[in-house]
C-alpha cells in the first residue's frame, strides 16, 4: 500500500513537471478533443515486414473510416521498437507518459508485447495486440486485448485435419520461443488424441535461423507429413530449404500454420510450394465482399504490397479502437475502454470475430488453406472452415 | 655520497614526472560543464529521462570499450558478452529476489552484475592476449557468441527468447522506487556513471594508464623495457568487463527486463560505433557518442520511423570521412586553433 502511494505520489510529480514544461501541449481543450493512439512496431531490422503491414493497414483504416469517432479527432503516433523489447517497453512508456495516448498498440513479437504488460498494468491504459500470438500474454496484463490469433487456435485445426486425412506420423519443426513452443505443444495434443504420432519435435533457434540439419533430421525419420512453424518474414527461407532438401519426393507432406505461407512472401517462395495445406485466420485469398474490398483498397495504396495476416490483425485493432471510443462516448478511461472492447463482434475481412469477454482473447474462424496458383500468382486458397475457434489453453477461472 | 643524499628526495625528474600526473589529472571545465549539464538535463527534460538514463548506460558501456580499445588498444567485439551476463545477473536478482531486501537490492545487484562480468572477463582475457587484432576480433565476438547462445538455451533461468519477466528491484537505497517516468532511472543511472567514470578517470591518468598507452603504441618495445604487459592486460580488460556488467545491471534494474538481445552482436557494435563516433582514447568519446547517437535515433525516428537508419548510417559516414579521431578530435582541433590565435601569451 505504502509502496503503490509513493509511487503515485511520484507519479504525480512528474506529470505535473511535464505539464509545466509544456504549457502549449497541455491545453485541456486540445485534449479533450484529440485521442491519441499510440503504434510501437519493429519497422526496421528483422521483423520490419510486421510493422511495415500493420502501419500501412492502421493508416488505410483510419482513411477509410475518417479520423473523427465520437466527435474526437484520432491521431496516430508510429514508434520503430526496431525489434528490442527494452525499446518497445521505453517507446510505449514515453507514449502513455509524454504523449498521452489513450491506446498503445501493435507490438511485433511475443517478448516486444511482455515487456508492455507491466506498463500498460501501471498507466491503467489498454494494450491492444495487432501481431503477437503466444497464447499466454493476455494473462500477463488486465489491459492486453488482441486482435491477431494465437498459435494454439490456429494449430489444433491443422491437427485435426492432418488426423483425419491419412497422416499417421509426424515430425514438427519450430521456431525455438514462445510462439513456436505454443504451436508444438497444440500441434502435439490434438495430433494425438485423434490417434497420430509425433516422431520428434525439432526446435530452430528464432534468430538467424539455419534449417538445413533440421530438415534433414525429419527427412531422415520418414514421417508422412513435416509440421512448420516460423515467425512472419522467416517463411521465404525456411521453404527455400525445403525445397532444396527435396523433401517431397521422398514422400513427406509439407503443413504448417499459415505464418510460414505468408501472403507478404508467398510470391516470391516459388512452384514447389503448391499444394502445401496450412491452417490460419486470415489469407488474402478469402471469399468475401469485405476481404474483397480490404485487399483491393489495400494494394492500391501500398503500391502492390498484398496484406497478410499481420495487416488485418492491425486493421481489426484500429477497428476495435473506434468501436470502443464509440461506445464510451470519446471516454478514454482505460478500463472502460477494455470493458468496451469484451465481448465486441464484427465482420471483419478474415471472416466473423469477436472478443472473448473473459480471456480478452480474440475468437475467430480458422482456415483450412491450400497453396494454389491462381491468375499467375500464389494464394492460400480455403478449402474448409472451421467456426469460432477459441484458445482453449487459457486457464479457467 | 652524493647519490644517497639524492635517493632521499624526490629526484627533479620525478618531481616533473608527478608534476605531469598531477597536471592530467586536474579537471577542467569543459568536464565541469559537461557534467553540470548532465544533471540540468534532469529539469530541462523531464519527459525524456527514460531516454537520458538509457544514455547513460549505453556511455557506460562505451566507456568500458574505451578502457580496452581507447587506452589498451585491444579491438573488441564482444563488449555485448559482459553486457548480457550483468543484466541477467542484476534481473535474476531482483527476480527471485522477490523484492525482499538484501538480494534484490539495485546496488549490491550492480556489484555482483559486475563482479559475476569480471569473473567472465578474467578468464577469456587470456584468450585475448594471443593473437593480432583480427583474432581478438574474432574471440572477443565468439565469446560473446556462446553467451547469447547460452542465454537463449538456458530457457529454465532466463526465459530464453521471450526474455526475463518480472524483474522487480527494490527501491534504491530502500527510498527511491523505479517509476514509469524514469525519474529515479536517470538519477541512479547517471550517479552509477559519474562514480565509475571518476574512477576510470584515474586509472588512466595514473602510471597504470600510462603503461597503458605505452603498450598500445608498441607492445614489444613495452616489454623490452620490463613492463608486465600480459598482466596490465588482464588487469584492463577485467575492469573494463566489470564496467560493462555494471552497465548491463543498470539497464535490467531500470527497464526492469531482460533480454536475448542484450548480449546480441548488434549491442556491441553499436557500442563501438558509438565511441568511434565520439573519439577514442578520451573517455569522454563514448560518452559523447551515445548521447549523439540515440538522440539522432530518437530525432530521425520520429520523423521517419521506416528509414531513419538510411539517416544515420549516411550522418556516420560523413563524420568518420570529414571529422577524424571524432567528436572529441574536432573539439581538440577547434581548441588548439583559439589557443594559437591568442597567441603564446594565453
Amino acid at each position: 500500500m505504502l509502496r503503490r502511494h509513493i509511487l503515485k505520489r511520484i507519479a504525480g510529480a512528474g506529470a505535473g513537471l511535464a505539464l509545466a514544461a509544456l504549457p502549449g501541449l497541455s491545453a485541456p481543450a486540445l485534449a479533450q478533443e484529440t485521442v491519441k493512439i499510440g503504434l510501437v512496431l519493429p519497422m526496421t531490422g528483422a521483423s520490419a515486414s510486421t510493422g511495415r503491414q500493420i502501419e500501412a493497414a492502421a493508416r488505410l483504416y483510419m482513411s477509410q473510416n475518417g479520423n473523427k469517432v465520437a466527435g474526437k479527432t484520432i491521431e496516430l503516433i508510429v514508434k520503430d521498437d526496431t525489434g528490442a523489447a527494452d525499446q518497445t517497453k521505453r517507446l510505449a512508456t514515453e507514449l502513455i507518459v509524454n504523449d498521452k495516448v489513450a491506446v498503445i498498440a501493435g507490438f511485433g513479437l511475443t517478448p516486444l508485447a511482455l515487456a508492455v504488460g507491466p506498463v500498460a498494468t501501471q498507466a491503467k491504459v489498454p494494450a491492444v495486440i495487432m501481431a503477437a500470438g503466444t497464447s499466454m500474454i493476455v494473462e500477463r496484463s488486465p489491459f492486453f486485448v488482441r486482435t491477431s490469433f494465437t498459435l494454439p487456435q490456429n494449430t489444433t485445426p491443422m491437427a485435426e485435419w492432418s488426423a483425419k486425412n491419412g497422416i499417421k506420423k509426424v515430425v514438427t519443426l519450430v521456431s525455438d520461443y514462445g510462439p513456436g513452443l505454443d504451436a508444438e505443444k497444440a500441434f502435439k495434443a490434438k495430433f494425438e488424441a485423434d490417434g497420430g504420432e509425433v516422431l520428434a519435435q525439432l526446435r530452430a533457434p528464432l534468430m538467424n535461423p539455419e534449417f538445413a540439419a533440421f530438415l534433414q533430421r525429419a527427412k531422415d525419420l520418414k514421417p508422412d507429413a513435416l509440421f512448420l512453424f516460423v515467425p512472419s518474414g522467416q517463411g521465404a527461407s525456411l521453404m527455400k530449404q525445403v525445397n532444396e532438401r527435396e523433401l517431397a519426393k521422398a514422400g513427406i507432406k509439407i503443413i504448417g500454420t499459415g505464418d510460414v505461407t505468408d501472403d507478404d512472401q508467398i510470391n516470391g517462395m516459388g512452384d514447389a510450394l503448391i499444394g502445401m495445406i496450412t491452417s490460419h485466420n486470415y489469407s488474402a485469398a478469402h471469399d468475401s465482399p469485405e476481404n474483397k474490398a480490404f485487399v483491393a483498397a489495400f494494394l492500391k495504396a501500398n503500391n502492390n504490397m498484398r496484406p497478410n495476416f499481420m495487416a488485418v490483425g492491425g486493421y481489426d485493432g484500429m477497428h476495435l479502437i473506434y468501436k470502443a471510443l464509440e461506445k464510451t462516448s470519446g471516454a478514454t478511461d482505460g478500463a472502460k475502454l477494455v470493458e468496451a472492447m469484451k465481448g465486441m463482434a464484427w465482420t471483419s475481412p478474415r471472416g466473423p470475430m469477436s472478443i472473448d469477454p473473459q480471456t480478452r482473447d480474440v475468437v475467430q474462424n480458422v482456415y483450412i488453406r491450400e497453396v494454389k496458383k491462381v491468375d499467375g500468382q500464389l494464394w492460400n486458397v480455403e478449402f474448409a472452415t472451421i467456426a469460432n475457434v477459441k484458445d482453449n489453453t487459457h486457464p479457467t477461472k | 655520497m652524493t647519490d644517497q643524499t639524492i635517493s632521499t628526495k624526490p629526484s627533479p625528474e620525478a618531481i616533473a614526472a608527478r608534476s605531469v600526473l598531477l597536471g592530467r589529472a586536474r579537471w577542467g571545465w569543459p568536464e565541469i560543464a559537461f557534467w553540470a549539464i548532465a544533471v540540468a538535463l534532469y529539469f530541462l527534460m523531464p519527459t525524456k529521462l527514460m531516454l537520458l538514463s538509457e544514455i547513460a548506460i549505453l556511455g557506460l558501456l562505451a566507456l568500458s570499450i574505451d578502457l580496452v580499445l581507447g587506452f589498451a588498444g585491444i579491438v573488441t567485439l564482444g563488449q555485448g558478452a559482459f553486457f548480457g551476463i550483468g543484466a541477467y545477473t542484476a534481473g535474476l536478482l531482483a527476480r527471485y529476489g522477490m523484492g525482499e531486501a538484501p538480494w534484490s537490492d539495485p546496488l549490491l545487484g550492480l556489484l555482483i552484475s559486475g563482479g559475476v562480468a569480471a569473473a567472465l572477463g578474467f578468464v577469456t582475457s587470456f584468450l585475448v592476449l594471443r593473437g593480432s587484432d583480427l583474432t581478438r576480433l574474432m574471440v572477443t565476438l565468439g565469446v560473446a557468441l556462446i553467451v547469447e547462445e547460452l542465454v537463449n538455451q538456458m530457457k529454465w533461468l532466463t526465459g530464453g527468447s521471450d526474455g526475463l519477466q518480472g524483474v522487480m528491484p527494490s527501491a534504491v537505497m530502500g527510498v527511491w522506487e523505479f517509476d514509469l517516468y524514469g525519474k529515479t532511472a536517470y538519477v541512479y543511472s547517471l550517479t552509477v556513471l559519474f562514480v565509475l567514470f571518476v574512477i576510470a578517470r584515474r586509472i588512466v591518468k595514473s602510471p597504470f594508464g600510462l603503461s597503458l598507452l605505452a603498450i598500445k603504441g608498441n607492445p614489444l618495445r613495452t616489454r623490452a623495457i620490463g613492463m608486465p604487459v600480459n598482466g596490465r592486460l588482464v588487469l584492463i580488460y577485467t575492469i573494463a568487463a566489470f564496467y560493462a556488467g555494471v552497465a548491463g545491471g543498470l539497464v535490467a534494474q531500470t527497464t526492469q527486463f531482460a533480454s536475448p538481445d542484450y548480449v546480441a552482436f548488434h549491442r556491441s557494435a553499436d557500442a563501438l560505433l558509438m565511441l568511434v563516433f565520439g573519439g577514442a582514447g578520451h573517455l569522454y568519446g563514448g560518452l559523447i557518442g551515445s548521447v549523439i547517437f540515440r538522440v539522432m535515433q530518437d530525432v530521425l525516428g520520429n520523423i521517419t520511423p521506416q528509414y531513419w537508419q538510411f539517416w544515420l548510417g549516411m550522418m556516420l559516414v560523413l563524420l568518420v570521412l570529414f571529422i577524424r579521431g571524432g567528436i572529441i578530435g574536432l573539439l581538440m582541433k577547434m581548441r588548439g586553433r583559439i589557443m594559437r590565435n591568442r597567441g603564446p601569451s594565453a
